[in-house]
C-alpha cells in the first residue's frame, strides 16, 4: 500500500519536488496538495511579464490540471490549511477538509512585508506576490492614473516597469540612497536609476514613507520630509518574510523560517519544509535556484535516499525589465583585504566591477553588458586564480588569450560545466548534451528537457546561442529577427560583423556570414548595399543591381510604370527662371501632371522612362539637381521665411535650411530623412514632426529630432540648444551620421532613437564633443563620394542601358 | 509549326542580376540575366497589377516586382510564395554571345 504524502502550498518549490519524486519513486506515495491560492502551479517569476502585458497567465502555468489527473494527485485549490495535528498526523483546511498523512511537506512560501504606517490597509494598497495582486494592479491601471511603488528592489522595480507599461504614471519610493542596494553597488544603482527614469518612471530615494492617506481609499502618500505624492494605487514591495506561522503553531521549530536539516527535515521526522518558508543552514532564500536545490534534496529524501543534502551556493540576480541588463553575484562590499577591477564606458552606459580576494573573484556587478556573467560566475565557483589574466579579465572571456572573438565564439569557449541557467542550475554541457542526445530543435523542447531558460528567461539568449552552436541553422534564434530568409543573423549583428571582419563587398558578406542563398533577395541586398556604402565610403563601389528601381533610375516609379521627377528647390526657395524652366519641360515632354508636394517643391508626374535623361538634361541646364524624392537619403529641408521677412523671425531660418540641404544632400541614409527649420516657435515650417528640426529662438537654435508624421505621428525630442549656425550644422550632421552608422535599414530616426535611447543620443551629440567631431568628420568624408548629382551623371551617359529598350522586334515580322 | 528565332542583341547588353526590355507589337518583353548568366524572357507585366517586372531586383532565378514586391519565377513565370498568378514566358536561345527570342510566340499573339 502506498504511503500518504500531503503537501501544504503549491508553489514553485513543491512543484519541482514532485517532478523529481515522480521520476524517482512514481508509485510510492499517494499525493494530496492543499493550496490557498485557487489555482494550479504557475511560474511566479513570470508575473512581471504578465503585469507588463508581455505574457498571458496561461503561458506561465507550469502544471496544468491534466498533469495532476495524469499523476493521480489530488489538488485542493483555494484550501488554506489552518491546523496541523502532529499527534493524529492530520491537516485541516479552512473549508473543513481533514486529510491524514504519513509524510507532510510544508511549502507555504513567504508573505509580503507590510510597512507599519497609518493607512496601510486602505483600499488601493496592494502587495506583489501572486496572480490576484497582478490582476488587481492591471485593473487599477485601466484608470491610467498615478501609482506609487514603495520599494526599489527587484520586485518593486519590476512592478513599476509593469505598471508603467500599462500606462500608469509611476513613482518609486526607496528608503536607501540607491536602488537595489542589496544587489548593486552605488555606481550600478545610479545607472539603473537613470535607465528607470528614462522610461518615464519617477524615482525618489531616501524616501521615508510616513503615511498613506485618503478618504475611504488611497489618495496620497506622505513622506517624512513633508513631500506629498498623489496616488490611486500603492504597491508595497519592501520585502518578504518566510510564512512559518502555521508550523510554529503546530510546535515545529521555527527561527526566521521553519528550521530544517540538510535533508530538509524539520524537528518532526515526518515533516519536511522547503521553499521560501524553510531555513536551512541558518539561511532563508528568496530566489528559485536554491529552492530548486531544496526540491531536489527533499524528493531524494522522500524517495529513500538519506544521503541527499542541501548545498549552499550564491545565485546571480537579474532584473527582468526589458531593456535593462544587470547581473550581480556574491559579495561586493569594499574591504581592506579586497581589490577591485572596474570598467566604465560612460557613453555606452556600461559599468563592470569585479571584487577580488586572494586573486579570486568573490563578487561581480555588471550593468549594461552582462554577457560575461556566466563566465565570471564560473570563475568564482571554481575559485580560479585569475592573476595571469588580471589585465584583461574585466573585458570578458572573449579577450582572453589573443584576438577578440565574436559573441558566438565566446559562448563556444565556455567550459561544459559553466552555469548557463542560474534559476535551475543548468550547465552548458547538460544543455548541449540534451540538444544532441534528444535531437532537440526548439527552445521549448530544450526548456522541457533541461529546464534551462524555463524560469526567469534571462538566459534565453545564451541558450539560443548554444542551440545554434550545437545544431547550426536548424535552429533559428527567435530573439533576433533575422534580416530575411537568406540568413539567421539580425541587422545589428550583420552591421557589427561587417565592421569587425572588415567585409567590403556584398559577396564577401554573403560568403563570410554564410548566407543561405547564392545572391540574396530583394530584402537583404539593398540593406547590405547601404551598410557597405556607409561603413566604407571611400572603398565600396555601390552595387547598382541591389538598389530599388527608384534609386537606380533616380526617379519615382508610378503605378502605370511611368516616373515622377522632383528637382531640388533648396529650402523651398525658387525663382522665375526655375519656374520657367519647369514650365518648358512640362510642355516639351507633355508631362500630364504638375503638383506642389508636401515638401515645398514641385513634382512632375507621368514621365516615360525613356524620356528621363532628356528631362534631366533640360532641368540641369536651368541649374536643377535631383531632389532625391526617391532615396533613402536626405529628402527635403522645409523652411519658413524667417528673420529676412517675417516680423517674428529670430534667425535666418531660410538660410540655415538651405545651408543644411546643400551640405547634406546626396548622402545615403538607412531610411529617408526629412528636416525643417522654423524661424521662431510659431513653427511655420512644422519642424517638430520631422526627423530633424530646428526652432530658431532669440538665444540661438533649438535642435529637435526623432519626430514622425507619416505612418506614425510623433512630436520631436529636443536634442539641445546651440548658439550659432555653425554649431547647429555641426550637431545636426553628427546626429545624422550617428544614425547612419547605427540604424537598421529602413528604420527612421524616431525608431532608431527609441531603440538606443534619447538620452544616449543626447549624451553622444551634445555632451561628448570628441564623439561629435568624429561623427562630423566621418560624414564629411562620405560626402566626398556621395555628393554627385545623379541626374547629370546619367545625362552624360551613365547607365544608359536603363533608359533604352534592348531591341525593337516583331513589328516587321508580324506584319509579314 | 516552324520555330524561328529572332536576334535581340548580345548577352553583355544586359547587366548581371538585371534586365532589359524588348519592344514588340504586343508590348514589352523583359529579358533577364542572372548572376550565373542564365537568360530568361517573360512579359514585362506583373500578374498582380501590371508592374514592370524588368525594373525589379533580380535574385537567383526570380525577380521581385518593384510595385508591391511579388516574387516571380523567371523559369516558370509563376508567382512564388503565397501570391497566385503567372506571366507568359518566352523561349530564349543563346548562341555564343548572341541572344534570340522565339518569334512564333510573338507572332501568334500578334495575329
Ligand atoms: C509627392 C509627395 C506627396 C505630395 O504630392 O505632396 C509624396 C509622395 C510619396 N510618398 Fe510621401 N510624399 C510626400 C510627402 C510626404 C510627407 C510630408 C513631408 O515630407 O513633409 C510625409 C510625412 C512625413 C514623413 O515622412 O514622416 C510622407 C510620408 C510618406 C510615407 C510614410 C513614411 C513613414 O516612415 O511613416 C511613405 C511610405 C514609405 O516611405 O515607405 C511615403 C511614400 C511616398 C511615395 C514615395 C510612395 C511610393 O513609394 O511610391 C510617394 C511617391 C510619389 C511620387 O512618385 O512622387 N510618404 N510623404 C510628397 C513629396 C515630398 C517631397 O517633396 O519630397
Ligand atoms: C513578482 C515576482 C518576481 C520574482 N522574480 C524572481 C526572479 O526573477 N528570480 C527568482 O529566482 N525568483 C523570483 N521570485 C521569487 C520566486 O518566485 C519565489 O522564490 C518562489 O516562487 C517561491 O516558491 P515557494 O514554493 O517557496 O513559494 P510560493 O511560490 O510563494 O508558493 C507558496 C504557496 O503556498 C500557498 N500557501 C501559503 N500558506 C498556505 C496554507 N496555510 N495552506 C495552503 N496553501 C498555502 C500560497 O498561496 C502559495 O501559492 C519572484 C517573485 C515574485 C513575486
Ligand atoms: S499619401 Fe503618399 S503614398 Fe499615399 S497615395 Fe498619397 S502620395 Fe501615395
Ligand atoms: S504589380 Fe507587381 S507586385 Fe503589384
Amino acid at each position: 500500500m502506498s504511503e500518504k504524502l500531503v503537501i501544504i502550498g503549491n508553489g514553485m518549490a513543491p512543484g519541482r519536488m514532485l517532478e523529481h519524486l515522480l521520476e524517482k519513486a512514481p508509485d510510492r506515495y499517494q499525493v494530496t496538495i492543499f493550496n490557498a491560492e485557487p489555482r494550479v502551479n504557475y511560474d511566479r517569476i513570470m508575473l512581471s511579464p504578465v503585469l507588463s502585458g508581455e505574457k498571458a497567465y496561461e503561458e506561465i502555468i507550469i502544471h496544468g490540471d491534466g498533469w495532476y489527473i495524469k499523476h493521480g494527485i489530488t489538488l485542493y485549490k483555494g484550501h488554506r490549511i489552518v491546523a496541523i495535528d502532529r499527534a493524529a498526523k492530520t491537516v485541516t483546511s479552512d473549508h473543513g477538509v481533514t486529510e491524514s498523512y504519513d509524510k507532510l511537506v510544508i511549502a507555504t512560501g513567504s508573505v509580503p512585508f507590510i510597512i507599519p504606517v497609518p493607512g496601510n490597509n486602505l483600499p488601493g494598497v496592494l502587495t506583489y506576490r501572486d496572480l490576484d495582486d497582478v490582476r488587481a494592479m492591471m485593473l487599477a491601471a485601466q484608470s491610467r492614473a498615478k501609482a506609487v511603488v514603495i520599494g526599489g528592489g527587484l520586485l518593486g522595480l519590476e512592478a513599476a516597469a509593469g505598471l508603467n507599461a500599462q500606462g500608469m504614471d509611476v513613482t518609486v519610493l526607496h528608503v536607501m540612497p540607491t536602488l537595489m542596494e542589496r544587489q548593486l553597488d552605488p555606481a550600478a544603482g545610479y545607472l539603473l536609476q537613470r535607465a528607470v527614469e528614462e522610461r518615464g518612471i519617477k524615482v525618489i530615494t531616501k524616501a521615508n514613507t510616513q503615511a498613506i492617506t485618503g478618504n475611504g481609499k488611497v489618495e496620497q502618500v506622505e513622506l517624512a520630509d513633508g513631500t506629498v505624492i498623489p496616488a490611486t494605487l500603492v504597491v508595497m514591495a519592501v520585502g518578504i518574510r518566510p510564512n512559518a506561522a502555521l508550523a510554529k503553531e503546530a510546535g515545529i521549530a521555527v527561527n526566521r523560517g521553519i528550521v530544517v536539516d540538510a535533508g530538509m527535515r524539520s524537528n518532526d521526522p515526518d515533516i519536511y519544509a522547503l521553499g521560501e518558508c524553510a531555513e536551512v543552514g541558518g539561511m532563508v532564500y528568496g530566489l528559485v535556484a536554491p529552492l530548486y536545490e531544496m526540491a531536489r534534496v527533499a524528493a531524494a529524501q522522500l524517495a529513500g535516499d538519506e544521503a541527499a543534502a542541501f548545498v549552499h551556493s550564491d545565485t546571480p540576480t537579474k532584473l527582468k525589465v526589458t531593456g535593462i541588463d544587470l547581473f550581480s553575484l556574491g559579495d561586493f562590499a569594499d574591504g581592506e583585504d579586497r581589490q577591485e577591477i572596474v570598467l566604465r564606458d560612460a557613453a555606452a552606459g556600461v559599468y563592470k566591477r569585479l571584487v577580488l580576494k586572494d586573486d579570486r573573484i568573490i563578487g561581480t556587478v555588471l550593468y549594461g553588458e552582462t554577457a560575461d556573467g556566466a563566465w565570471f560566475n564560473d570563475l568564482k565557483k571554481k575559485q580560479t586564480d585569475i592573476s595571469a589574466m588580471r589585465e584583461t579579465l574585466i573585458f570578458g572571456q572573449s579577450y582572453q588569450g589573443g584576438a577578440p572573438l565574436d559573441p558566438m565564439a565566446a559562448v563556444a569557449a565556455l567550459p561544459d560545466d559553466a552555469e548557463i541557467c542560474g534559476c535551475n542550475g543548468v550547465c552548458k554541457g547538460k544543455i548541449t548534451g540534451a540538444i544532441r542526445g534528444a535531437g532537440l530543435t526548439s527552445l521549448d523542447a530544450v526548456r522541457a528537457h533541461t529546464k534551462a531558460s524555463a524560469s526567469c528567461g534571462s538566459c534565453t539568449g545564451l541558450v539560443e546561442k548554444l542551440m545554434v552552436l550545437t545544431i547550426g541553422d536548424k535552429y533559428n534564434p527567435a530573439a533576433v529577427q533575422p534580416m530575411c530568409a537568406c540568413t539567421s543573423l539580425g541587422h545589428d549583428e550583420v552591421r557589427r560583423l561587417i565592421k569587425a571582419k572588415r567585409l567590403k563587398t556584398i559577396p564577401a558578406v554573403m560568403q563570410e556570414l554564410e548566407w543561405k542563398t547564392s545572391c540574396g533577395c530583394a530584402k537583404c541586398r539593398p540593406a547590405l548595399n547601404y551598410y557597405l556604402v556607409c561603413d566604407w565610403p571611400d572603398e565600396y563601389a555601390d552595387d547598382y543591381q541591389s538598389r530599388f528601381i527608384n534609386e537606380r533610375v533616380h526617379a519615382n516609379i508610378q503605378k502605370d510604370g511611368t516616373y515622377s521627377v522632383v528637382p531640388r528647390m533648396w529650402g523651398g526657395v525658387t525663382s522665375a527662371g526655375e519656374l520657367r524652366a519647369i514650365a518648358d519641360v512640362v510642355d516639351k515632354f507633355e508631362i500630364p501632371m504638375v503638383k506642389v508636394t508636401g515638401g515645398q517643391r514641385i513634382d512632375m508626374l507621368g514621365i516615360r522612362k525613356e524620356d528621363l535623361p532628356a528631362v534631366w538634361a533640360d532641368l540641369g541646364r536651368a541649374g536643377f539637381v535631383s531632389g532625391h524624392a526617391y532615396a533613402k537619403g536626405l529628402r527635403t529641408v522645409k523652411t519658413c521665411v524667417g528673420s529676412d521677412w517675417c516680423r517674428f523671425g529670430t534667425q535666418d531660418s531660410t538660410g540655415l535650411g538651405i545651408r543644411i540641404e546643400k551640405f547634406m544632400w546626396g548622402s545615403w541614409t538607412p531610411a529617408k530623412v526629412k528636416m525643417a527649420v522654423s524661424g521662431c516657435p510659431r513653427n511655420c515650417a512644422e519642424a517638430t514632426c520631422k526627423d530633424v528640426g530646428v526652432i530658431c529662438v532669440d538665444s540661438g537654435y533649438e535642435i529637435h529630432f526623432a519626430g514622425a508624421a507619416g505612418l506614425d505621428i510623433k512630436g520631436t525630442e529636443v536634442l539641445g540648444l546651440v548658439k550659432t549656425e555653425d554649431e547647429a550644422l555641426e550637431h545636426i550632421v553628427a546626429l545624422v551620421q550617428m544614425y547612419r552608422e547605427q540604424a537598421r535599414y529602413l528604420e527612421r530616426i524616431y525608431k532608431w532613437a527609441k531603440r538606443v535611447g534619447i538620452e544616449e543620443v543626447k549624451r553622444q551629440i551634445m555632451e561628448d564633443g570628441e564623439k561629435r567631431c568624429a561623427y562630423f568628420d566621418r560624414f564629411v568624408l562620405s560626402q566626398k563620394f556621395a555628393q554627385v548629382d545623379p541626374w547629370s551623371e546619367r545625362v552624360s551617359g551613365k547607365d544608359k542601358h536603363e533608359f533604352r529598350p534592348m531591341a525593337s522586334v516583331g513589328f516587321a515580322e508580324a506584319a509579314e | 509549326m516552324e520555330m524561328s528565332w529572332i536576334s535581340i542583341g548580345a548577352l553583355s547588353d544586359i547587366p548581371r542580376r538585371g534586365a532589359r526590355c524588348v519592344d514588340t507589337p504586343q508590348g514589352k518583353i523583359a529579358v533577364f540575366r542572372t548572376a550565373e548568366d542564365q537568360v530568361y524572357a517573360i512579359d514585362d507585366h506583373c500578374p498582380h497589377k501590371g508592374g514592370p517586372l524588368s525594373q525589379g531586383i533580380v535574385h537567383g532565378a526570380a525577380v521581385t516586382c518593384p510595385l508591391h514586391n511579388w516574387v516571380i519565377s523567371l523559369e516558370t513565370g509563376w508567382a512564388l510564395g503565397v501570391d497566385e498568378g503567372a506571366v507568359r514566358t518566352i523561349p530564349v536561345k543563346r548562341e555564343g554571345e548572341r541572344l534570340f527570342l522565339a518569334l512564333e510566340a510573338l507572332s501568334t499573339r500578334a495575329a
